[in-house]
């Protein structure tokens, strides 16, 4: 087995994980779960695949999904911030739109070809034996997807926006009581983790397939989801979540074909074990990262 | 509570009534599917044959389709329903409404099942299934004959006798056009995962394999052999779209002659139980048009060998063949029985790694 295709397809794999969980990540940090992640990844993919075709640009392509997953998620934003629906019932009630309305969008485009990103080839570094076609001969998605959770960790952690999301999803009524508007934080993160979850989604039909199939993230978001648990809610954690995630699927599919003989079940099954762990392990340190306010809605006069 | 009972028996006796009033005007034939009608594989390609019987049929029938009906309590409900509006003849089109067909054809005895794929029979349930092993056959030979590395790869769903038949005679097949030929498996424990069935071909291309073999239901292997170099082929639908290349050719499921037979026995008043197995020369199997750089050759031996099977001159279980740890299980010229086809769980001799449970 080469290390060297290796890495290189795992980081292909992961990305469209990473992409939805950083999103999804930053929702919940501001207290709002989203669990319509599935949802908005089909819609991204549908629409950011349509648009490369109409447009013959992967990077308009790239736009469009995640502007049309924002959109999308902005419904869910406008019922549970506005509305004050169940978090929960909503976000599968996203999940469900998004599927149904992803086969119908994508209904002509069965068996179309995309344009697809080219590779980049970064100066210098691409050359550098082993390393090269590890790390720095991928699309640029890639590395949208790398400097996205640099830029939300550093988001977070050094700005005053960033600490005003994060106070948002501590405990609302404190926050509101500090005169900041809570619902609109919050209507900003979810337009945000909807873009982020376009992007993912968009990369799965013009990346990884790359084509357009009905029901083609086939849970993925899902995955997403456990990778924020998972990390308890550290950007950091997300990036190490989604490649342990993706790294997992690659290793047993290429164990498999080098005739390898492995436990399949084990390996597939290895990452949830290792969410379980991570559970066990926070919950018993008594600090879980969960935001104060996460799943709870909030109503000014309340 | 009771209300609803006595409406529910109320609705049960009228539909009773008035089921055999419109039998005898218009045979009216029930199609249940699993998956959507488009899925572009499985489902879409029963539905296809039932509109092609139903365009053969024209007026002279009704044809009630339910699609994305999952397997288990839903289906029993779907299929009670069904027999309940009338319905003369159903067709379940699944492995998993096995169960679910015997249970409801045992309460509606006027009623005709047929179930697709399955091993159970009743008096008024049939069972119909494709050899697709014939077909694997063909293209496991053109897989031989087409890779450069003598490495092919074959991606798996679940372990059933379905798909362990299916390898079995690829590989057999790829080594009579290349004895060097090395096959890997990739299981992958779904039929339809396009994201999964992608990274598969790619894990399986990072190994130096050149030619990949599938047994799940999207196009995205043909997808990424495209883009990176390499031959596939069409399941269950031509995909076409694919053609000339990566596509070399496809196994294609045509039911569209069984459901006019089976149909044609209903509004004849003929129809009988059965158990059926039909291959490439009943027309349940098709080959797809053999593309790409393909030497005549080639491309000759491969459509003889189907033009065999259709006839019955050759069966791509023939003697000798030893399971995978070396036992003797076809003797020269001995030909695999039935039985022992519908339950394979071994591999034959020179695959390697194991079959999951």
């Amino acid at each position: 087995m080469d290390p060297v295709l290796l890495v290189a397809s795992i980081m292909v794999s992961a990305t469209p994980i990473l992409l939805a969980a950083i999103g999804e990540m930053v929702v919940e940090k501001a207290g709002v779960l989203n669990l319509g992640v599935e949802g908005m990844m089909i819609t991204g993919a549908v629409i950011g695949f349509a648009a490369a075709v109409g447009t013959g640009s992967p990077v308009l392509g790239f736009a469009a999904a995640a502007l049309g997953a924002a959109v999308l998620s902005l419904t869910f934003g406008f019922l549970t911030q506005y509305l004050l629906s169940n978090q929960v019932a909503t976000g599968l009630g996203l999940t469900l739109v998004g599927l149904g309305l992803s086969a119908l969008v994508g209904a002509g485009f069965e068996g179309v070809r995309a344009p697809g990103p080219g590779k980049l080839w970064i100066p210098g570094l691409a050359e550098i034996p082993v390393i090269g076609p590890m790390f720095f001969r991928h699309d640029f998605m890639v590395y949208v997807s790398l400097l996205l959770v640099a830029g939300v960790w550093a988001f977070l952690k050094f700005t005053r926006a960033g600490l005003i999301l994060r106070a948002v999803g501590e405990d609302h009524e404190s926050a509101h009581a500090l005169g900041y508007k809570v619902v609109r934080v919050r209507m900003a993160a979810i337009f945000f983790g909807g873009a982020c979850a376009g992007l993912g989604g968009a990369y799965v039909s013009l990346v990884r397939v790359p084509q357009w199939t009905e029901g083609m993230t086939a849970g993925a978001g899902w995955i997403a989801l456990a990778i924020v648990v998972f990390a308890s809610w550290r950007p950091f954690g997300v990036l190490i979540g989604a490649y342990l995630f993706g790294g997992v699927t690659v290793l047993q599919l290429n164990l498999q074909a080098a005739g390898a003989n492995v436990p399949v079940e084990l390996l597939s099954m290895s990452p949830y074990l290792i969410t379980i762990l991570v559970l066990v392990v926070i919950s018993a340190r008594g600090v879980h990262g969960a935001p104060g306010s996460l799943g709870r809605s909030f109503h000014a006069s309340a | 509570m009771k209300r609803r009972t006595l409406l529910a028996s109320a609705a049960m006796g009228l539909a009773l009534a008035a089921a055999p009033a419109f039998a005898q005007d218009k045979p009216k034939i029930g199609f249940v599917y699993v998956g959507p009608v488009n899925d572009g594989g499985w489902s879409q390609h029963h539905h296809e044959s039932a509109m092609k019987m139903k365009e053969h049929f024209g007026d002279q029938i009704e044809l009630i389709e339910q699609e994305s009906v999952p397997e288990g309590a839903d289906a029993e409900r779907v299929l009670t329903q069904m027999a309940l509006s009338g319905a003369d003849l159903i067709f379940t089109t699944s492995f998993g409404y096995m169960d679910p067909t015997i249970n409801v054809a045992a309460k509606f005895p006027d009623v005709k099942f047929e179930h697709a794929t399955g091993y159970k029979t009743a008096d008024n349930v049939s069972a119909y299934s494709a050899r697709f092993y014939e077909g694997r056959a063909v293209t496991g030979y053109l897989a031989g004959a087409m890779t450069k590395s003598n490495k092919i790869g074959y991606i798996g769903s679940f372990p059933i006798p379905e798909v362990i038949r299916g390898i079995n005679s690829s590989f057999l097949h790829a080594k009579k056009a290349n004895p060097d030929v090395e096959m890997s498996v990739v299981w992958l424990s779904t039929w339809f995962d396009p994201a999964k069935e992608a990274d598969a071909t790619q894990a399986l291309l990072d190994q130096g394999v050149d030619v990949v073999l599938a047994h799940t239901d999207s196009t995205a292997p043909l997808s990424v052999l495209e883009k990176a170099g390499g031959y596939g082929f069409g399941q269950a639908a031509d995909m076409y779209d694919y053609a000339p290349e990566p596509r070399l050719s496809s196994i294609i499921d045509d039911w569209a002659p069984y459901y006019i037979d089976r149909v044609q026995a209903i509004v004849d008043g003929t129809w009988e139980s059965h158990n059926v197995w039909q291959g490439i020369g009943d027309g349940m199997v098709g080959i797809g048009e053999i593309t790409g750089p393909v030497p005549e050759d080639v491309k000759a031996t491969a459509e003889q060998m189907k033009a065999d099977i259709a006839a019955g001159d050759y069966h791509p279980f023939t003697g000798p063949i030893n399971k995978q740890d070396g036992s003797a299980w076809l003797a020269e010229g001995e030909v695999a029985e039935d039985g022992v086809l519908a339950g394979m769980d071994f591999y034959v001799e020179g695959l390697t790694g194991e079959i999951p449970n």
